[in-house]
């Protein structure tokens, strides 16, 4: 039988991890992830969980520590947020351009400067170019339930590539709950043990990995690798459908949507945001108000026809951005859904909304003015809206 | 709905007491969530977090503007911090302090009052001033939302008898008013 237990975010991190039975985990502290790494060193003690634990002085270290555990075939588990990713970066890279599958949790903090340790998505957006697929999630159960698809996902043959699983850093990290903890049995089910097929490092059979590597050459592995994300679409959502049938839980696969079938406008998030849009769209039916919500679950790869499937009955919509794109004075999943517009010669009303930087917080009076606003839009329909700051 | 502000002090306990009000509601079938906000952390600066109480599933991930309920660790913040913002009419007040209720001055809104000392309850249970869980106790009583024989058991399980039984002597000493 699963186990109901209130459980922080950081707390449901650690023990979704320990579930999927990782052979090495090699994390730093930093705010606000730090008890994920506190709570699996402490199962190690205690002998919960027996992978083995490598004390590293810096992220670029746990990444590569797990990295070379990975190359040689062992599943592995990290954690970051914000200043350790960046300080991570060097061996993030190669992590996915290795095509070496690993879940690392990642609690979203802002990035300096100024000088912050607050949540935020800047640090995750930032490296939405580095090869990883990337789950954002709106509560602790899917932290925990995402870890152990994350895995489903990576290990995957026609994917084979990590996961970052993104919760915003105090809003999820630091908040408990009540959370529904599978039985390790199930999970065994679910997710057996990692088998890798291909480069396994092995003492007995040397050999070298990653040797210099010619333009011509190289652009067949970017290739493979963009095909792979692609791939990962429809494997994110069978991957869901069947732990919905394993575990009683589905969450929509690249995507969610909530009362959007007869919707007029559209509001577009990403994180634990959603929870006060999907609020706000409750208080818009009571009145009458056509709003619907459309969840982000996964923005690498992106999922954009899914996303224009979505949009196609609505007249105008609004994104809400906890990050920016410094490039566009928007926010950053703004520009990504217009991209999906674009590429099929269609666009729509639109406004980008940016709050939440920095632990600010994104309230349900936030959300309601921005439904508000995109309802305004749709009346009078304009392509140029300037970007909103809920603030 | 039922939300809930705490306000108090780094090293006070509030965020180890606010999980076990969590804690207690999930142990009864009910959902409850708890996000704590710090400064900086340290000793003595005031800290806060928002809690909230209900039914069914809560999805507000957000802060608690409108409190129907306020906890407040140290009557020194009265003077110090916004304490009152927001709350909604008909509000709870639990409050650690020494003085008389004719001594406080206290917003319209304000409806039921809970008045416990605390600090003088956990220095004779505990020889420490850590007021969290005599305040657990006080909560059950002021607020009949959760249930005092599951949070004892809480806080026994995590802080040991000596706290289980500060929480029985904060529910025993609460001095309970309907100030309207």
């Amino acid at each position: 039988m699963a186990r109901i237990e209130a459980l922080t975010g950081n707390e449901s991190a650690a023990r979704g991890a320990a579930l999927c039975r990782p052979d090495i985990i090699a994390a730093y502290p930093i705010t606000p992830q730090s008890s994920v790494v506190e709570n699996l060193a402490r199962m190690r003690a205690n002998g919960e969980i027996d992978a083995e634990m490598v004390e590293v002085e810096s992220e670029h270290s746990a990444m590569s520590v797990v990295q070379g555990a990975a190359l040689a075939g062992a599943r592995t588990f990290t954690a970051t947020s914000a200043q350790g990713l960046a300080l991570m970066y060097e061996p993030y890279f190669r992590m996915s351009t290795l095509r070496l599958p690993m879940v690392m949790a990642l609690a979203g903090r802002e990035m300096t400067s100024p000088e912050t340790i607050w949540g935020g998505q800047q640090d995750s957006i930032s490296v939405r170019e580095a090869g990883w697929i990337q789950f954002y999630v709106e509560d602790n159960q899917e932290i925990l339930d995402i870890i152990i698809q994350g895995y489903k996902v990576a290990e995957n043959e026609q994917v084979l590539l990590p996961v970052n699983v993104c919760y915003d850093g105090f809003y999820l990290s630091h908040l408990i709950e009540r959370v529904e903890i599978p039985d390790q049995e199930l999970v065994d089910q679910f997710l057996p043990p990692r088998r890798a097929e291909h480069v396994i490092l092995d003492p007995q059979r040397p050999m070298a990995v990653d040797p210099m590597t010619p333009g011509h050459l190289l652009m067949k592995y970017r290739r493979d690798h963009l095909e792979a994300m692609q791939a990962a679409l429809a494997v994110i959502d069978a991957v869901d459908a069947e732990f919905g049938r394993f575990f009683g839980r589905r969450y929509g696969g690249t995507i969610e949507t909530y009362r959007l079938d007869d919707a007029e406008v559209a509001l577009i998030t990403i994180g634990s945001t959603t929870g006060a849009g999907k609020e706000a769209v409750d208080h818009c039916r009571a009145q009458g108000k056509k709003v619907g919500l459309i969840k982000v679950r996964v923005l690498r790869p992106f999922p954009e026809q899914r996303i224009r499937q979505a949009l196609r009955n609505v007249r105008a919509f609004g994104v809400i951005d906890r990050s920016v794109s410094f490039g566009w004075n928007t926010g950053a999943l703004y520009q990504e859904v217009l991209a999906a517009l674009g590429r099929s010669g269609w666009a729509l009303p639109s406004i980008s909304f940016i709050g939440g930087l920095g632990g600010a917080d994104i309230t349900l009076d936030h959300m309601l003015a921005a439904a508000e606003q995109v309802l305004a839009l749709a009346e009078n329909p304009r392509y140029d809206s300037p970007t909103i700051w809920l603030d | 709905m039922l939300e809930v502000r705490l306000h108090g002090r780094g090293g006070q306990g509030l965020v180890k007491a606010a999980h076990i009000i969590v804690k207690a509601a999930v142990e009864k079938g009910k959902y409850a969530t708890f996000i704590p906000f710090f400064g900086v952390e340290r000793k003595g600066s005031p800290v806060y977090g928002f809690l909230r109480l209900d039914d069914k599933p809560i999805r507000l991930k957000t802060q608690v503007y409108n409190p129907d309920c306020l906890v407040v660790f140290d009557d020194t913040l009265l003077e110090e911090v916004e304490v009152f913002e927001g709350i909604k009419d008909n509000a709870v007040l639990l409050l650690n302090t020494n003085r008389m209720l004719s001594e406080l001055a206290l917003p319209a809104e304000v409806a039921t009052v809970g008045l416990v000392n605390a600090t003088d309850i956990a220095l004779q249970q505990l020889g420490r001033n850590i007021p969290n869980t005599t305040l657990l106790g006080a909560f059950c009583r002021v607020t009949g939302w959760i249930d005092l024989d599951i949070v004892q058991k809480l806080v026994a399980a995590e802080f040991g008898p000596e706290n289980a039984a500060a929480c029985a002597a904060g529910y025993a000493a609460t001095t309970l008013v309907q100030v309207r």
